[in-house]
């Protein structure tokens, strides 16, 4: 074991640039022409398939495989790519097991999907290295719509608002476009600058301007917005982080998980990414693992993962949870944080162990960390906003907000689960819903 | 994207995928579907002469052979022509007709070889207002008994006459189809050009026997113990029926004579093949039987996505671009001289090509101690075999050895001229001398 990984305190450059490139590698290598031959030759054409039902996007998925089992991949992506625009990165990120491939009939009766996400990478990946562009927009409509958030709720609508033939102006507090594609989400799932490339590419369509560093609430107002707009999408995300709730949580060596996913995505070298000897993520969702994992990878040498309910209530699915394990990471179960513990800088973190329902058992573990990562969920932040659900913006089954000419949609909206390819639907129908206010002239 | 729109007699479908006279267009309800779902016309199954309609077996209609992970690669059929009343069938061919005016609607029949049987009949399918008729002289099963389809089709003097009573007594096309149960399908093929036929559509299914259950001793399907001769058709069939496309579209009597090419088609590529060989457009059934109508979005996106690539603007670009390519074996070039290779980084040491060449052909790929194979250009003849049963797409290609190199297996240079077997000097009636 290098020395490095054994000395003790929140440090870069744990492990050798052999180990940071094989670590931070495609996590599924892309499938070459055969493999993509032979995992689409499984698929049956099911009639109504279960895997299109399964879809947030609703994507003609044995339509496309049939297209790739007979030689057109480039119809295969546009079959994709119609329904969903950030098919790339959805074919990459979505957790396929608890969505289309958990209920292809040949994972139901034999154990083993169709590799439906690896081909539809196959796929858009092919269209996207030749770059083309598949879509062209209508003529001018002549109406302009603001979208808040260049996530990809805020894309997907910018694109397809684009594609109806309105200019669209897509504002982002980040610097940069991309949203949780490109801020969020563990590298080795979007490799080699995708995301960016996506965004790119997406951009192809003409009538979008981006305008980074410009967030709602501190540099532009909603009820500005609705002035100088016809109308106007909210896909801003959750952009405030919940807090663990007990004493220390201040302490040196704490922050988010969010925030560690983010730089380490934006680092441009690996070895500069510091990540302590002993870490601990707290939670139990996609950003939990996400951070847990890729802290084992910069070459932490212990990495727990500690989650207040058992393994079945965990947000990230069983195929998540295994990938963790298989990197090194412990998962620890029905224990809740009960205290920080350090002078100045955390060195360790108490846990009592409880029931299901949360009720404790007086039981208490404490274990050593140099670093700590809040994932126990994220929170609408802002002013001002539509009438709100819960935490959410309130929105109806087409996006539209209380306020009228607002629409909302991705992960700051109720409804749906917080995926990219829930993102990417609500967007998508958010702008038709938009385009049909906006050409039937009421709104 | 490329427009698909097909003139085929001077009727306009938007695509050129029809679906053939088969199950799948025996009514109203599913060619209703079979339109919905995108298909540019329908061959409604084929009807017979007033009266109490045939019957049906009440057992099982089809037999199937497989492929692997049970892939449908044949399907057997004993079901007859329709077994509903000739005027529900009629009502409804031109309700859809009517409902669909963009669409094709050809509309099969099969009656006995008497004038007066087509006389009576022709009116009817001419009020329907369907867009032309097809003869069905190729159902192999039932109907050959009793002196209809195949046993019409294999006589090419009744094709002749039964097509002039049709050009006489209806003014719209008139498609033959043919049956590949003879031997040669360019004579009834002549014979439907002499009686004026517009076009032929082949091939219809071949007769065969699926599969024969040991237990029982009887041929599958089996009714009541017993089983019979049905049509085959599906992938298994397409090359049959591609060779006698070819060989309509390449004879003198024929040629230039339109054609609906049948047989196989299941995607995109079969029906761009079918029409390279000369085909306007082309009839599906299996594949439909198979995957359900849907399957025709992947023939439009793929065919569409194949012309654009291609800078074709209009299916009539390519329609018979083949045939000038398909000739006699007497007419293949001998001084064309290629070599297998085999890309070593792409192998995967199965062994298939050594045990075929080894065992079954020339002797000429060479195994190493530790699973490294090679071509003997020495022995390499290059038949193909190799690159045929190589599991691996491209690992094994024929090579072309270039003028004026020495063959290593006859040390003989490779000669630029372009010889065939008609002057070959072993050719004992050769036309030209050395």
């Amino acid at each position: 074991m290098p020395a490095d990984m054994l000395a003790q305190g929140i440090k870069a450059g744990r492990i050798s640039a052999d180990q940071y490139e094989a670590n931070f590698a495609d996590l599924h290598a892309p499938l070459d022409d055969h493999e993509a031959l032979v995992a689409a030759d499984r698929c049956y054409f099911c009639y109504d398939a279960p895997c299109v039902t399964a879809c947030p996007t609703d994507i003609d998925i044995p339509l496309f495989i049939r297209q790739i089992a007979t030689g057109t991949s480039d119809a295969a992506a546009k079959t994709i790519l119609s329904q969903n625009i950030m098919g790339g990165m959805c074919a990459r990120v979505c957790p396929t097991e608890t969505l289309c491939e958990e209920v292809c009939v040949r994972e139901v009766a034999e154990g083993k999907p169709v590799l439906i996400g690896q081909l539809q990478r196959y796929a858009t990946d092919g269209l996207m290295a030749k770059g083309v562009h598949p879509f062209e927009r209508a003529g001018s409509t002549g109406k302009r719509v603001a979208v808040v958030g260049a996530g990809p709720a805020g894309l997907a609508c910018a694109h397809r608002l684009a594609m109806q033939g309105h200019d669209v102006v897509v504002m982002d507090a980040r610097a940069k476009a991309g949203g949780l594609n490109e801020f969020g989400i563990a590298a080795y799932k979007s490799t080699d600058e995708f995301a960016a490339r996506e965004v790119d590419w997406l951009l192809q369509i003409g009538g979008i301007e981006i305008k980074p560093g410009v967030a709602l609430g501190s540099d532009v107002s909603l009820a500005e917005l609705q002035d100088d707009y016809d109308a106007v999408f909210l896909g801003m995300g959750l952009g405030g982080v919940n807090g663990l709730g007990v004493e220390g949580d201040d302490k040196n060596g704490i922050a988010d998980a969010v925030d560690f996913i983010a730089d380490l995505r934006q680092a441009s070298d690996l070895s500069s990414v510091p990540v302590g000897r002993d870490v601990v993520v707290i939670g139990g969702g996609m950003t939990a693992v996400d951070a847990a994992v890729q802290a084992k990878l910069l070459g932490a040498l212990n990495v727990t993962l500690v989650y207040r309910r058992s393994r079945v209530r965990m947000n990230a699915s069983v195929y998540e949870q295994d990938l963790a394990a298989s990197k090194g990471v412990r998962i620890i179960t029905n224990a809740s944080p009960k205290g920080v513990h350090g002078n100045g800088a955390v060195r360790e973190v108490e846990f009592e162990y409880t029931d299901d329902d949360l009720k404790p058992t007086g039981q208490t573990v404490r274990i050593a960390a140099d670093q700590v990562f809040r994932a126990i969920g994220q929170s609408l932040v802002g002013e001002g906003l539509p009438t709100l659900e819960g935490r959410k913006i309130k929105v109806s089954a087409s996006g539209a907000t209380s306020v009228k000419g607002v629409w909302a949609g991705g992960d700051c909206a109720s409804g749906g689960d917080d995926l990219t390819v829930t993102a990417v639907a609500e967007g998508r129908d958010a702008a038709m819903d938009i385009h049909a206010h906006l050409m039937g002239g009421a709104s | 994207m490329a427009d698909l729109t097909t003139d085929f007699l001077g009727i306009k479908s938007p695509n050129p995928f029809w679906l053939a006279s088969a199950p799948p267009t025996d009514k109203e309800y599913n060619v209703r579907r079979a339109f919905e779902a995108g298909w540019g016309g329908v061959v409604w199954k084929t009807l017979g002469s007033e009266g109490p309609p045939v019957v049906n077996v009440n057992g099982p209609r089809y037999g199937a052979i497989y492929g692997a992970d049970r892939r449908l690669l044949g399907l057997n059929n004993i079901e007859l022509i329709t077994d509903r009343d000739l005027f529900t069938n009629l009502e409804e061919i031109k309700r859809v007709k009517a409902d669909y005016p963009d669409r094709a609607v050809i509309v099969s029949l099969m009656v006995p070889c008497e004038e007066e049987a087509w006389k009576a009949i022709l009116p009817l399918v001419e009020d329907t207002g369907a867009d032309g008729i097809e003869l069905n002289f190729g159902c192999p099963h039932g109907m050959s008994e009793r002196g209809m389809g195949a046993a019409v089709g294999q006589v090419p003097e009744y094709i002749e006459m039964v097509t002039r009573w049709c050009k006489q007594y209806y003014s719209k096309p008139v498609i033959v189809k043919l049956t590949p149960n003879i031997t040669d399908v360019r004579k009834p093929a002549a014979a439907a050009h002499r009686g004026g036929a517009d076009a032929v559509s082949l091939i219809n299914t071949i007769n065969s026997i699926t599969s024969v259950n040991l237990d029982t001793m009887s041929p599958e399907p089996s009714i009541d113990g017993k089983g019979t001769h049905g049509g085959y058709c599906g992938p298994a069939v397409k090359p049959i029926a591609m060779s006698m496309v070819s060989e309509i579209a390449r004879a003198q009597d024929t040629a230039g004579m339109p054609i609906s090419g049948i047989g196989g088609i299941t995607t995109w590529r079969d029906a761009a093949e079918f029409m390279a060989l000369g085909c306007g457009n082309v009839q599906v059934c299996t594949a439909a039987m198979t995957y359900g109508f849907k399957i025709v979005q992947e023939m439009i996106s793929g065919l569409s996505q194949w012309m654009d690539e291609k800078g074709y603007t209009d299916t009539s670009e390519f329609v018979g671009m083949a045939v000038p390519n398909t000739t006699d074996w007497q007419y293949l070039n001998l001084n064309y001289i290629a070599k297998a290779k085999i890309d070593e980084d792409l192998c995967i040491s199965c062994g298939r090509c050594y045990a075929a060449c080894e065992d079954t052909s020339h002797q000429a790929i060479a195994m190493s101690d530790d699973r490294v194979f090679s071509v003997i250009d020495e022995e390499c003849v290059a038949c193909n075999l190799c690159v045929n049963v190589c599991p691996v797409e491209n690992c094994i290609t024929m090579e072309q050895m270039p003028v004026g190199a020495i063959d290593p297996r006859t040390d003989r240079v490779v000669e630029p001229e372009y010889a065939n077997w008609t002057t070959h000097p072993n050719n004992p009636s050769a036309t030209a001398a050395e």
